[in-house]
């Protein structure tokens, strides 16, 4: 395809272009955040939105998807976000800090600010950040993901967010919840900066609420993590919601380090998880887990590339799904392993459990190896409920629902039990439940 | 108790037919064991009363306490007191026993209409039974089945046949994989379970078991058929002198 010949704007395409010209104003920041904007709308009115013809989104069409674009969400009304807040809990009496982002802008009002600063964790609205002169830094995308057509949006569209910084060795006491509100209609864009300094702790819980209507979300978490340092963050995309949810992790993670993150899915009807993972340090460990629920039409997409850019490390991901309906699953995974990244170790599992005939995955684990002493595996299996265990439940009297439950339940545990949060992940079952139920 | 009339069975898969005319009738109170040659449809007959549905019934019907059986999903059966102990007991990853155990239980008493069980009664009971059976506390942490060695297996069927309570008890070759010590015990669990409100079909290859179970009444399956009926001594001769004389009559 040649690039000059200018290509044929979807109705979303002309939207966004437009909201674009609309915004300026809006979207502010340094002279290098506006020439990063720019450059970005200008990815999207060259080549659109990514669709199934651009490898990393073969099977997830977000041109096909999006009709239109709606205008970037206004500020949010406290109050309302408030209500929101007080309408649905994720994490239930799970004690945490909480860090509140409400149609793209960080709330410091309704955040533990305080709490966090005792703890040795500032937090600071990007907004304010990206007009300093590093401003530019942290739109930076990562290497194996340059040209990433959500990642534009968002760099495009950003409307601000958080920077948080934890400091060296600082153990954070309770899990921290970054929670983005989506107070009224619109468009939500956010970009999170999160710094774990050297030998710092901190375990944070990515939660989403309220409904954007014909908007869509796109939200980054940039984690850098530091030597020593360590990050869980369970991330969880439930709820109704008919527009996409685009939904992105970069993490920079140093020498002996422990990361680890889960992203658990259940319910939007177009959703694209994507984590670009580079290891910078040696010795360090990397566990990313996913549990995906999808039905009816619904599109759920887990993405993740891991860079082992250098030796010693350990990756290991493990990626469920449970599909119903008409619904889609996509996952691919890819392992990247550096010429000098030797006794690297890695293991990719993908595993689905199809409830109905007409759902469908796609299981695409790839290795790309360039080391010649290491360890990689992959695996992918794809399957229906075992009628034989099926049975077995039954002939001691368990209804088949609840016998098919069970069996459910069983599936996804295995990655929720690996992970190993307990207290974080306790109220999963609930969820798999009430979705199994079909809420 | 139970009726099974001119019971015709095959696999839905490809039709071949397995049971072709069984009857049977076992009355509350007694114990039959049924004998017979590998491949004749001993499992298959159990597997039809629990209501697997990779078998078809095409003719003949099963009466349980009267009520027609065939109409009954698996887990009606269950709840109206059928229990089947799996000749291969399946591993189940993911499910833990424990969790399991107050499912079933308290599914079968749902359905029945009575009370759930407290967790400190549930607990009570598992642990009466467990120390019974001889099966401990750790494997009962363990998920179902999962890592069981054979006779571990055949004796967590059990332990679930004590806790349910079931009226019908068909036992599909509990015997195998037993050590000697495990079978009397195991056979000690069946024996507490007899009584004038309970019946039971115990398939099995092994007189010894018989010794320790003592049967009503002997049955021998030869290719889809009931080719005799006797009492125990019945086992000891064909522990004698083998099937050869009952397989050829079927034919
Ligand atoms: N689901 C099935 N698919 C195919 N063949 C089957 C199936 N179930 C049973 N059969 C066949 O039906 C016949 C009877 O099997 P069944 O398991 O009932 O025998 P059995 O009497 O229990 O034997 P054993 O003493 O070895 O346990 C065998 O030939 C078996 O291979
Ligand atoms: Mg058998």
């Amino acid at each position: 395809m040649n690039a000059s010949v200018p290509i044929k704007h979807t109705q979303a395409e002309s939207d966004l272009i437009g909201r674009f010209e609309a915004a300026k104003g809006v979207l502010t920041g340094s002279v290098a955040v506006t020439a990063l904007r720019e450059a970005a709308v200008s990815q999207i009115r060259d080549k659109g939105l990514p669709h199934r013809r651009v490898e990393e989104y073969k099977y997830t069409d977000l041109r096909a998807f999006m009709k239109s674009a709606a205008p970037l969400a206004a500020a949010a009304d406290e109050s309302a976000v408030k209500a929101i807040l007080g309408g649905q809990d994720a994490f239930g009496g799970l004690e945490r800090y909480r860090i509140v982002v409400a149609n793209g802008a960080f709330l410091p009002g309704l955040s533990d600010v305080e709490a966090l600063a005792s703890e040795g964790v500032s937090v600071t609205s990007l907004t304010g950040e990206l007009a300093g002169e590093h401003g530019a830094q942290l739109l930076a995308s990562p290497k194996s993901a340059a040209n990433d057509g959500v990642l534009a949006l968002n760099t495009a569209f950003v409307q601000g967010g958080v920077v948080v910084k934890v400091k060296e060795g600082a153990e954070v006491s309770r899990p921290v919840e970054l929670v983005h509100v989506a107070a009224s209609a619109g468009a939500q864009v956010s970009r999170n900066k999160i710094y774990v300094a050297k030998g710092a702790k901190l375990r944070l819980l990515e939660t989403f609420a309220g409904e954007t209507g014909a908007g869509e979300l796109n939200i980054v978490f940039d984690y850098d993590v530091a030597d020593t340092a360590s990050l869980v963050a369970t991330r969880l995309i439930v709820g109704q919601s008919d527009t996409a949810r685009l939904i992105t992790s970069i993490a920079t993670i140093g020498a002996q380090t422990e990361f680890k993150s889960l992203g658990f899915i259940a319910g939007p009807r177009f959703i694209r998880n994507q984590q670009f993972i580079n290891f910078a340090g040696e010795n360090s460990n990397a566990g990313i887990y996913g549990v995906t629920m999808a039905r009816d039409e619904d599109l759920a997409d887990q993405t993740l590339i891991v860079d082992h850019a250098v030796p010693h490390c350990n990756s290991r991901e493990f990626f469920k799904t449970v599909l119903d309906g008409r619904a889609k699953g996509v996952y691919q995974g890819r392992i990247n392993v550096a010429p000098h990244a030797q006794k690297t170790d890695g293991e990719m599992m993908t595993q689905a459990l199809l409830l109905s005939e007409d759902a469908e995955m796609a299981n695409k684990p790839e290795l790309e190896i360039f080391a010649d002493d290491v360890i990689c595996a992959h695996g992918a299996t794809s399957g229906q409920i075992d009628e034989d265990l099926l049975f077995y439940l039954r002939a001691r009297g368990i209804p088949e629902d609840e016998a098919r439950t069970l069996l459910v339940l069983a599936f996804l545990a295995e990655a929720i039990e690996e992970y190993g949060e307990d207290d974080v992940t306790e109220g999963l079952e609930a969820r798999v439940r009430d979705w199994l139920a079909g809420h | 108790m139970l009726e099974i009339k001119n019971l015709h069975a095959r696999i839905a898969e490809d039709e071949t037919e397995i049971l072709r005319g069984v009857n049977l009738t076992v009355k509350a109170g007694e114990v039959h064991a049924i004998m017979g040659p590998n491949g004749s449809g001993k499992s298959t007959l159990s597997y039809v009363l629990a209501g697997k549905d990779d078998y078809e019934v095409t003719e003949g019907e099963v009466l349980f306490d009267g009520q027609n059986m065939l109409d009954m999903s698996p887990d009606e059966r269950a709840a109206a007191g059928m229990f089947l102990a799996f000749q291969y007991p399946i591993e189940i990853p993911g499910v833990a026993t424990m969790e399991f155990l107050k499912t079933a239980m308290n599914a079968q008493r749902k359905a029945r209409g009575e009370a759930q069980l407290s967790i400190p009664d549930f607990m009570k009971r598992v642990k009466e039974a467990a120390g019974h059976l001889n099966v401990s506390m750790d494997m009962l942490k363990r998920p179902l089945n999962v890592g069981f060695s054979g006779g571990e297996k055949k004796r967590a069927e059990i332990l679930q046949m004590s806790l349910l309570e079931p009226k019908l008890c068909v036992l599909d070759e509990t015997d195998s994989g037993l050590d000697i010590d495990a079978l009397r015990i195991v056979s000690d669990g069946v024996n507490k379970l007899r009584g004038p409100d309970r019946a039971m079909v115990v398939i099995t290859h092994y007189q010894r078991l018989l010794d320790h179970i003592v049967p009503d009444v002997v049955h021998v399956l030869s290719k889809g058929r009931i080719v005799k009926t006797g009492d125990k001594d019945l086992a000891l001769e064909l522990e004698k002198n083998g099937y050869a004389d009952y397989v050829d009559a079927a034919a």
